[in-house]
C-alpha cells in the first residue's frame, strides 16, 4: 500500500447510505445530513470506537454469568439438574461424545471469546493508529462480523429443547439465566462489530501520506 | 462500461447540509455497559450475600454421594448442596463439603444430625423408595442446642425420630438386646406407641441400655411404675395353668418389639420424666408381677420325687399364689444317711392380707414365725400336687391337713421349715402298691397246681366212664325200651286188661250207688238198723 489512493474522506466527501448521493462535507461543521433525502451523513461512523468499546465491555460483563450461571434446568423423574455451558461440555466429553463437546466448546466458549479478543485488538490498534497488518486486521474484522450470527448455536439448542421437552411430570427443560446472558453476549458482540468502522483501520495510512 | 459516465467536478457535488451541533457530553451508549455492570454486580453481591454456611460432614462411605448433585434436605425441602466429596486424611472416612442455604446458621448446632437417605427396608418399614430414581440425598434433623458447629459426623442409620416429634425418650436396662434393633416398635395396648431409637452395651458389658422413644400421646401413660417387656416373637408359656401363647402384632413376631403397661393400681402416679430409667423384662408376666416388698423364706423337705417341679413354680394356698419356688436341692443328711429333697421358696405373706386390713401393722419377723408356728400346729402342711396332668407340672400346695401327724416349726439353717405331707398321688401310689403286694402274696402257683391235678383226675374219670359204663348203659336202654313196648301193649284201649278194668269200674260204681241209697235210708230211718226196712206205704 505504498501508492497513494484517494479515499472519500481524504477528499472531504461523504456518501449517503440511504440514497447513495455523494456530498461534500461542510466546512467547520461536524454533523451533516444528506442534501437530497435528509439522512445523516458522516465521514466515519460517529463515535465508532466509544460505542464499540461500550458494547464490547457489556458483552464482556455478560460473558461471566453466561458461563457461570446454568444454561438449562432439566427436571425429570430422576431429579433435576442445572447445566452450565462448561458442565455440558464436560458431560459430553466424559460420556465419550468428544466431537459434540468440541462443537459446543468452540461455538459457545471459544468463538465469543475470540470475537471479543479480536474486537479489543482492532480497537486498541485503531486507537494507537497502528499501521501493522492492515489487510489482515480488515480480514479479521470481516471474519468477526461474519461469524457473529453462528454463535447463537447454544441459544437455538436451548430454545428447541425447551419447546420440545415439556412432558410435565416426566421431564421438563427450562432455560436458565445463563442463556439470557449468553444471548446478550452474542447480540452485543454483533452490535459491537457493527458499531466498529473498519475504515478507521486504514486512516493512519491517509494521515502519513496526506 | 461502454459509456463513460460523466465525472462530476468536485464543485458539482452538493455540499452536505450542516446540522446544528447537538453533541451530548455523555454518550448514551456507555449506559449499556454501566447497566450491565450494575446488574452483574448486584447479582454477584446477591449471590455472595445469599451464600449460606459451608459445612463438612464425615461419612463412613461415599455411597450415593455426588459432588454438585447430592442435596441436603430437611423435611424434603432442599437446604443445601454437596460441593465436594473427598477422602479424609487417613483415608478412613469420606468428607463431604456442602453449602447450605442462607439462614441455616442457627440450626447448625451441636446436636444437628445428618444421614444419608436411601432406599432401605428395616423395622418392617420400607423407606426412601423415591431415592431409587432420584438418587440418595442427605437428610438433616435440626438440633436444639445453642452451641454452633460446622463439622459433623453423619449417622449410620436414619434416626428413628426427628427432634420435633412430640414425645419422650426413656432408658431401658436389659440383660440382652433380644431380637430388637433400632426402629423396633413399642406397643401400648397393642397400638404402636414408639420405637427403639438407639441401644448401647453397658460399659461393664453386663447389660444393654436401650433408648426408646414413646411418641405423644402415649408418653403420658408412662409412669414411674410402668413396666416394659420384650414383646418379641411368640411367647409360649407352658405352666400349671396350661399353654399360653402371647403375641403382639405380626410385625413384632417377625422383627421383635417392646410393649409397656402400667399396673392398674399405680395408674394414678405422675407421668415419668423424659430420660427415666426402667428395667426391661423378658415377658409380660414377669413385668406385671408385683414386686414383693415382704418376702419370707421357707424350706420344705420332701421324701418323694420332685420331678415336674421347677424353679418359679407357685406356692398355692387354696388357689391363691402366695409364693414361688426359688431353689430345688438334694441334701444328704449325714446323720441318717438319707437324701432329702430340700425345696426353698419365697412366701409373700402380704398376699394373704385382705384389702380391708391393708393398713394393719406389718408383723415383725418373730411375729411372722410365731404366726407360722400356730398355723403348723393347726395343721398347715405343704404338699406336692400335680398342676397339669398332661405335662406333669407340679406345684406346692399349702393347706390344712387336720389329720396330719403333729409337727412343730423347725428351723432349717435358720430358715423356718414347713412340714410336708405326701402328695395325694403318692398316697394313691402307696395304696396301689400295697394292693399289688397283696396280689403278689396270693399263692397263685399252688392254686394253679391243685387245679391242674383236679382237672387231670376228672379227665381220668371221664375216660373210665366212657369205656366201662357206656356198653352197659346201652344194654340197659334196650331192656328199658322192651319193657316200655310191653307196657304200651298192655295199656292199649282194646286190650283185655282195659276191658276188664272198665267193667270192674262199672261194678264199683253200682256198688257205690247202692251204698249211697242205703246211707240215705239209714239217715232218714236210723231205726231200720234194728227194725229192718219197712214196706213203703202207697
Amino acid at each position: 500500500m505504498t501508492t497513494v489512493l484517494a479515499t472519500a474522506a481524504s477528499r472531504g466527501m461523504m456518501l449517503c447510505h440511504a440514497c447513495g448521493i455523494l456530498a461534500r462535507a461542510a466546512p467547520h461543521s461536524h454533523d451533516a445530513c444528506c442534501p437530497r433525502c435528509g439522512a445523516p451523513l458522516h465521514l466515519r461512523k460517529p463515535d465508532s470506537i466509544a460505542r464499540t468499546w461500550a458494547l464490547l465491555l457489556t458483552a464482556m460483563i455478560c460473558y461471566i454469568p453466561a458461563n457461570v450461571l446454568p444454561m438449562m434446568h432439566t427436571s425429570s423423574l430422576f431429579g433435576s439438574e442445572s447445566d452450565t455451558i462448561m458442565s455440558g461440555v464436560v458431560y459430553f466429553w466424559t460420556s465419550g461424545e468428544w466431537y459434540l463437546a468440541l462443537i459446543i466448546f468452540f461455538a459457545s466458549i471459544m468463538v465469543p471469546m475470540l470475537k471479543m479478543i479480536s474486537l479489543v485488538l482492532l480497537l486498541v490498534s485503531v486507537q494507537m493508529r497502528s499501521r501493522w497488518q492492515l489487510v489482515q486486521r480488515t480480514k479479521l474484522y470481516r471474519l468477526v462480523e461474519f461469524v457473529g450470527r453462528w454463535s447463537m448455536l447454544d441459544i437455538y439448542v436451548v430454545a428447541i429443547m425447551v419447546a420440545l421437552v415439556q412432558l410435565q411430570a416426566l421431564a421438563t427443560i427450562q432455560p436458565g439465566p445463563g442463556a439470557i446472558a449468553f444471548g446478550a453476549v452474542v447480540v452485543l458482540t454483533m452490535f459491537a462489530a457493527m458499531a466498529f468502522d473498519p475504515r478507521l483501520i486504514w486512516d493512519p495510512v491517509e494521515e502519513t501520506n496526506g | 462500461m461502454a459509456e463513460t459516465p460523466r465525472m462530476p467536478e468536485t464543485s458539482d457535488i452538493p455540499e452536505a447540509v450542516a446540522m446544528p451541533k447537538s453533541r451530548r457530553t455523555v454518550q448514551l451508549v456507555w449506559l449499556i455497559p454501566l447497566v450491565a455492570a450494575l446488574v452483574g454486580g448486584w447479582l454477584a453481591v446477591k449471590a455472595i450475600m445469599d451464600r449460606g454456611p459451608e459445612i463438612t460432614i464425615s461419612f463412613d462411605t461415599g455411597e450415593g454421594l455426588e459432588a454438585g448433585k447430592t442435596k441436603i434436605k430437611y423435611k424434603d425441602v432442599e437446604v443445601g448442596l454437596v460441593k465436594s466429596v473427598v477422602l479424609s486424611e487417613d483415608k478412613a472416612r469420606v468428607i463431604v463439603t456442602a453449602d447450605l442455604v442462607k439462614g441455616s446458621e442457627r440450626y447448625l448446632v451441636e446436636d444437628t444430625r445428618f444421614w444419608v437417605v436411601r432406599a432401605r427396608i428395616s423395622g418392617g418399614t420400607v423407606s426412601g423408595l423415591g431415592t431409587l430414581l432420584s438418587g440418595s440425598y442427605i437428610g438433616v434433623d435440626l438440633g436444639k442446642s445453642g452451641k454452633p458447629r460446622r463439622d459433623f459426623v453423619a449417622l449410620k442409620e436414619p434416626p428413628a425420630f426427628a427432634y420435633d416429634v412430640p414425645g419422650r425418650e426413656f432408658l431401658l436396662h436389659s440383660d440382652t438386646i433380644g431380637s430388637l434393633d433400632v426402629g423396633s416398635p413399642i406397643y401400648f395396648r397393642r397400638l404402636q406407641a414408639g420405637q427403639v431409637a438407639d441401644y448401647s452395651l453397658d460399659k461393664d458389658g453386663k447389660g444393654v441400655t436401650l433408648k426408646v422413644f414413646v411418641t405423644a400421646p402415649y408418653d403420658k401413660y408412662v409412669t414411674s411404675n410402668t413396666r416394659f417387656w420384650q414383646a418379641s416373637g411368640i411367647d409360649v408359656t407352658l405352666d400349671s395353668s396350661g399353654i399360653k401363647i402371647d403375641t403382639q402384632s405380626i410385625v413384632s413376631i417377625l422383627i421383635g418389639g417392646l410393649a409397656f403397661e402400667t399396673p392398674p393400681e399405680s395408674a394414678d402416679l405422675p407421668e415419668a420424666a423424659a430420660g427415666t430409667e426402667f428395667n426391661l423384662f423378658a415377658n409380660r408376666t414377669l413385668a406385671l408381677k408385683n414386686p414383693e416388698t415382704l418376702v419370707m423364706k421357707l424350706v420344705m423337705v420332701f421324701n418323694e420325687s420332685v420331678r415336674g417341679l421347677a424353679v418359679g413354680a407357685p406356692l398355692d394356698f387354696r388357689g391363691i399364689e402366695i409364693g414361688t419356688v426359688t431353689a430345688i436341692k438334694a441334701n444328704l443328711n449325714a446323720a441318717d444317711q438319707r437324701i432329702n429333697l430340700v425345696i426353698e421358696a419365697d412366701l409373700y405373706p402380704a398376699r394373704l392380707r385382705t384389702r380391708a386390713v391393708k393398713q394393719q401393722a406389718v408383723l415383725s419377723e418373730e411375729g411372722r414365725t410365731e404366726f407360722l408356728a400356730n398355723m403348723i400346729a393347726r395343721g398347715l402342711r405343704a404338699q406336692l400336687r400335680t398342676g397339669n396332668l398332661l405335662t406333669g407340672q407340679l406345684y406346692i400346695a399349702l393347706d390344712f391337713f387336720p389329720d396330719a401327724p403333729k409337727a412343730k416349726l423347725q428351723l432349717f439353717d435358720s430358715v423356718p421349715e414347713m412340714p410336708t405331707v405326701p402328695s395325694s398321688v403318692r398316697e394313691l401310689q402307696n395304696t396301689i402298691a400295697s394292693i399289688a403286694a397283696k396280689v403278689q402274696a396270693f399263692p397263685l402257683e399252688q392254686i394253679g397246681a391243685d387245679l391242674h391235678q383236679t382237672l387231670q383226675n376228672a379227665n381220668k374219670m371221664i375216660v373210665r366212664l366212657d369205656t366201662e359204663l357206656t356198653p352197659e348203659a346201652r344194654d340197659a336202654f334196650t331192656e328199658a325200651r322192651k319193657a316200655l313196648a310191653t307196657a304200651d301193649r298192655v295199656l292199649e284201649s282194646n286190650s283185655p286188661f282195659q276191658q276188664d278194668a272198665r267193667r270192674a269200674m262199672r261194678e264199683l260204681t253200682r256198688a257205690a250207688e247202692a251204698f249211697r241209697v242205703l246211707a240215705d235210708y239209714l239217715e232218714r230211718h236210723p231205726e231200720a238198723l234194728i227194725s229192718g226196712k219197712k214196706e213203703e206205704k202207697k
